[in-house]
């Protein structure tokens, strides 16, 4: 059903900017009763090319680009109306190579055309590339061309692999400091994966500092600490910011919280083991605490792909980690003390432990992080009546709970066919354990 | 009139249970079975030869089975279209039985069978046998469309009527009364081909650990049963190292090609149950696998795209990648992971895996590892997998690739941790991967970690005689969840923080419609918003929230939002239930007034129960809150009880009359 108008969706995707059910279906409805207004005072084959131009341009803000482009060729009207800017502020880029990837492609005429008409137009855009790095030198040679446009928003999405990755850094890097140093007021950048490296991000501070509200850059290794706290020294407008643990520092955390900062919103880190074995720093508490202070309200969401004996510097004091995801085995160990140290806890997803029950952990969990309010269990054991005792402390405000059935190991007190409806009892909605396909 | 039968022999290759093949002997005077082949055909179909091997033993022992009632199969070379217009008029033929096939390709077969045997004036007759309930009486039940979730689907069957009690097995009484002169040349017109006719090469075929056919179906269920009754766990037998192995107890390849009927397994089942726990009505998790069966059954029936992404009106699209070398690897056992490799190399050798094995290998296909398309690895098990049917083959895959029946995606199977965890002995890898025989258990998951001496002391060493590993799992993973992550937030328009919210909920499936006035003002109802981390792709936009509900903090709004943006909607919002931190808690009635309510309809329901004499929810309590009728259930158990013999004469009768 909804997967069904879903589908229907990524149909109509040629770039065409996007969606908001309600008001879209209300202002076509207004809109489709002003052209009937329009028609009946018409005769008969009334004269649509004298549709007022805000009203074509209203139409055609609703139309998928495909429509638009068709539309465009009924008369000389309507064709000039097809490249009024105003049709061309937000673009996305797709680039698939027929050969690997499922998705089309946004046809190459196209991208001429809005290279040559439409390119100082531009303000949103994104790039959505497939795993080829073909795909991905092509987003960079539209980059290096957007040389007469201003962007406020600038995404570079892999939806495969990291084909950035594998285009020559010097490439990427003058493609993308060609945005930086023409758009001049970017506001929200989101370059993860990417080869993108300090001196490039120097040029986006030099150019777009006042600006620059988002920065999402997770697993950009060519980036150092002291590349990160340039952007976070110069940018105070800076809101949102992704990126990797080791570009974390006590130094990024004071200059995110000093006094000319604005409130930072949220914070993803992203804590990635690269071999086996590897130490990671510790980040003091007095930084958290100063981060706190400055932004109380702020989210700070940790994503963890360790393996369980490099957790050693994690979670030994308070952190007001928000959401927590654990990618890989944690130990029962981890999961105590996070159960001591994140007062702030809003989200925890554990994909796997050992085979000991998470009994005393989980209960742990419900009675210090009083925020809690989604959880996620994987590859874990966890006893029924525990659970229902979890469950029991947490009460409603639980909204998410995505528990694998082969978690709950029935007990004395709870078979597997009695546990949900207790757990829907202290939920006060109907609730079931995940199921996997027995086939 | 004379009355000169064909039974075509198609999904249900067993005598018993067979309703179509009852009808075909019904009153008629002569009765040929038939299977119908194309030689020419068999090598080039995605079909390996051990599931070649399975048919054709299953054809033998019917064969089999048919001489001992004084008849024959016969196995005719060619095309349907092709082959029954010469039969019609060679055998003189005036009906056609078959059974029921609900799948797309199948109806469409039969559709045109059928128009051929009219024009022939033959007259077809259809028997519903290879499914437990008939599908559009489910699909009729919800609202004219599938259920697209299991709980939902569950909700339904245990409103329908149980299904029709199987019927006995032919019998050589029956067979006299319509006796048909075997030609001495049967077997060389008729014959069961070899694999070798087939083209397949058999020198070094090792002997089959499934054998096809009828009597070991009935073998394996006694089997099956005794075992149940022996561990005394009816419902959910717990994983351990020897689930993993092929088992004689195993069903599945039987129920593949209906030399088992699912009725037959499904009275079985709930007579043991109900001798064992004193006759209380059994569960519906007692019938787990017959369930999900029926379930992805129901979803394809409609859906000639249910195999594929394109076109597939359930399937997210999801941006895969293509890479056939890495298929190759996964598909060959070539992984460098010794649990993916060991559970691939168990499916080409023997044909059938354990389900959580498929859940491992597919997992790491797909959203785990590998990011390729579920359809690749459909298309290999439809190759290798005994029991693999074409809805629950593809169900199955788009489940544990996430790709449909809203599933949660943030947990990704570990190719080294579930595998230990599973076995911890690690003797199931040194079963199919031998050259790892001599690894100790702590690197045998692992092998590329054990130390080089180690290795070398192993007689194996990981770059040289087993590959390294093809991916970095934890890299892998963290790509791919982001991934997924896109994808679900560019459906449900959520933009939060949450990984767990970002899977929409279909409310329809669980909860009562909500009129719109709630839907405005019950708080924590995603807003339409944008599309993904909207910021970059700042071309999605919702320029006005107003009519929609408000977050009680608003949710951050980054991006400078283009003036005059937004399309129609390409997806009406779903109502999902994010956890965004800044949502307020969803204004849930509270447990008294739930449980009062609960109590309300079961008494609703226990009246209207009584008034019919039978369980099944009529259509006018579906407006009913969906999700509730399910907590019901226990309060519904004794009614059931009381009731069950009254309905069970009922089926009986039902039953007969179908």
């Amino acid at each position: 059903m909804h997967m069904k108008r879903m589908k229907e969706g990524e149909e109509g995707s040629d770039g065409s900017p996007s969606k908001s059910p309600p008001e879209a279906c209300k202002k076509v409805r207004k809109m489709s009763k002003e052209l009937e207004a329009v028609a009946a005072t018409e005769s008969p084959d009334g004269n649509w090319a004298r549709l007022p131009q805000e009203l074509l341009l209203h139409i055609f803000q609703y139309l998928p680009l495909l429509d638009r482009a068709y539309a465009s060729q009924v008369c000389r009207g309507w064709n000039q109306a097809f490249h009024m800017p105003e049709l061309w502020r937000c673009f996305e880029f797709e680039l698939n190579q027929p050969a690997s990837s499922y998705l089309k492609a946004t046809h190459p005429d196209l991208i001429k055309q809005i290279i040559k008409r439409h390119s100082n137009h531009l303000q949103y855009v994104s790039f959505k590339v497939d795993s080829s790095m073909e795909s991905a030198e092509a987003a960079c040679d539209i980059l290096s061309q957007l040389v007469n446009c201003s962007l406020k928003t600038l995404g570079l999405i892999s939806t495969a692999r990291p084909s950035f990755m594998e285009v020559p850094k010097s490439h990427f890097i003058s493609a993308l400091t060609v945005v930086f140093v023409n758009s001049k007021s970017l506001s929200s950048l989101k370059i993860d994966d990417t080869p993108v490296d300090d001196p490039s991000l120097k040029v986006l501070v030099a150019n777009n500092s006042d600006t620059l509200k988002l920065l999402k850059m997770s697993s950009c290794p060519h980036v150092s600490p002291a590349g990160i706290l340039c952007v976070a020294d110069q940018c105070h407008g800076l809101r949102e910011l992704a990126l990797n643990y080791h570009l974390l520092s006590d130094e990024l955390l004071l200059a995110l919280s000093s006094e000319k900062h604005v409130h930072l919103e949220h914070l993803r880190i992203d804590v990635v083991s690269e071999n086996p074995g590897q130490h990671f720093h510790t980040i003091k508490k007095s930084s958290w605490d100063a981060m706190v202070r400055h932004s109380p309200k702020f989210n700070l969401v940790m994503y963890f792909f360790l393996y369980e004996d490099e957790f050693g510097p994690f979670f030994n004091e308070e952190i007001p980690v928000t959401h927590l995801y654990f990618g890989r085995s944690v130990s029962k160990e981890v999961l105590g003390r996070v159960g001591l140290h994140c007062p702030r806890l809003v989200e925890l997803v554990v994909c796997a432990n050992g085979l000991r029950p998470l009994d005393e952990e989980l209960i742990r969990i419900a009675k210090h992080c009083t925020q809690l309010s989604a959880i996620g269990l994987g590859e874990c054991e966890v006893s029924c009546s525990a659970f229902v005792e979890f469950v029991k402390m947490c009460g409603r405000r639980l909204s998410q709970l995505s528990i694998m059935e082969e978690v709950l190991i029935p007990d004395h007190q709870y078979s597997l066919d009695e546990i949900h409806w207790e757990v829907s009892k202290h939920l006060g909605r109907v609730w079931f354990p995940d199921m996997m396909p027995t086939w | 009139m004379v009355v000169n039968s064909v039974h075509w022999f198609r999904k249900c290759l067993r005598l018993h249970d067979n309703p179509a093949l009852q009808e075909a002997l019904n009153g008629a005077d002569t009765v040929r079975c038939v299977y119908i082949l194309d030689p020419w055909f068999a090598g080039a179909a995605n079909v390996g030869i051990n599931r070649w091997r399975f048919l054709l033993e299953a054809l033998e022992d019917l064969d089999n089975s048919l001489k001992k009632l004084n008849s024959r199969l016969f196995v005719v070379r060619g095309q349907p279209t092709e082959v029954f217009p010469r039969l019609f008029k060679e055998w003189n033929v005036t009906r056609l039985t078959f059974e029921y096939d609900p799948e797309p390709y199948g109806k469409e077969r039969d559709g045109a069978i059928i128009k051929m045997a009219q024009e022939f004036g033959v007259e077809a007759v259809i028997r519903n046998s290879h499914t437990l309930y008939n599908l559009d009486r489910i699909i009729e039940m919800n609202n004219n469309s599938p259920p697209l979730t299991f709980k939902r689907f569950q909700t339904i069957v245990s409103r329908l009527e149980l299904p029709r009690r199987p019927l006995p097995p032919i019998t050589r009484q029956q067979m006299d009364k319509c006796h048909t002169q075997i030609g001495e040349n049967h077997d060389l017109l008729y014959s069961i081909p070899s694999l070798e006719e087939l083209g397949f090469r058999t020198e070094d075929l090792s002997p089959a650990v499934w054998r096809g056919g009828e009597s070991e179906a009935l073998d394996r269920l006694n089997k099956h049963l005794d075992k149940k009754v022996w561990v005394a766990n009816l419902e959910h037998p717990r994983v351990n190292t020897c689930s993993l192995y092929a088992s004689p107890t195993g069903l599945s390849p039987y129920l593949r090609f209906g030399c088992l009927s699912c009725r037959v397994l499904y009275y079985n089942l709930r007579e043991l149950y109900m001798k064992l726990r004193k006759r209380c009505s059994p569960p519906l998790s007692l019938f787990g696998q017959l369930l999900w069966r029926e379930f992805f059954y129901t979803a394809a029936t409609n859906n000639p795209n249910f195999d594929r992404m394109e076109g597939n009106p359930i399937c997210v699209q999801i941006p895969w990648d293509q890479n056939p070398e890495a298929l190759a690897k996964w598909a060959e056992g070539r992984t460098g992971f010794p649990w993916i490799d060991a559970i691939m190399t168990q499916l080409r050798q023997e044909g059938w895996i354990h389900h959580l094995a498929r859940h491992a290998v597919a997992c790491f296909l797909t959203r785990g590892d590998l990011w390729i398309s579920w359809e690749s690895g459909m298309k290999v098990f439809e190759e290798l997998l005994l029991d693999a049917d074409w809805s629950v083959n593809a169900g199955s895959w788009m489940w544990l690739s996430c790709s449909a029946f809203f599933q949660q995606f943030f947990h990704c199977y570990c190719p080294v941790g579930f595998g230990r965890r599973t076995d911890p002995s690690g003797d199931y890898i040194r079963r199919y991967i031998p050259i790892l025989k001599d690894y100790p258990n702590r690197y045998i998951y692992e092998p590329w970690n054990a130390p080089e001496s180690l290795q070398k002391a192993a007689n194996c060493v990981v770059g040289v005689d087993y590959p390294k590993p093809m991916i970095n799992h934890a890299e892998g993973s963290r790509l791919n969840i982001e991934r997924m992550k896109q994808v679900y937030q560019q459906l449900s328009h959520y933009r939060g923080l949450s990984l767990l919210a970002s899977v929409p909920t279909i409310q329809e499936e669980a909860e009562p419609p909500m009129t719109d006035e709630s839907q405005t003002s019950s708080g924590p109802d995603s807003p339409p918003r944008d599309a993904a981390d909207g910021e970059a792709a700042g071309c999605s936009v919702a320029p006005d929230s107003s009519t929609v509900c408000s977050f009680s903090v608003p949710p951050p709004d980054l991006e400078d939002r283009p003036p005059c943006t937004s399309s129609l909607p390409r997806l009406p919002s779903p109502r999902s239930k994010p956890s965004s931190p800044s949502s307020t808690s969803s204004p849930s009635p509270s447990p008294a007034s739930v449980a009062q309510r609960r109590k309300g309809i079961a008494r609703k329901a226990r009246r209207s129960q009584r008034q019919r004499g039978r369980p099944s929810c009529p259509p006018a309590a579906r407006g009913e809150e969906m999700g509730e009728e399910r907590m019901e259930e226990e309060e519904q158990l004794e009614e059931k009880m009381e009731e069950e013999e009254k309905m069970e004469e009922e089926e009986e009768a039902t039953g007969q009359q179908q």
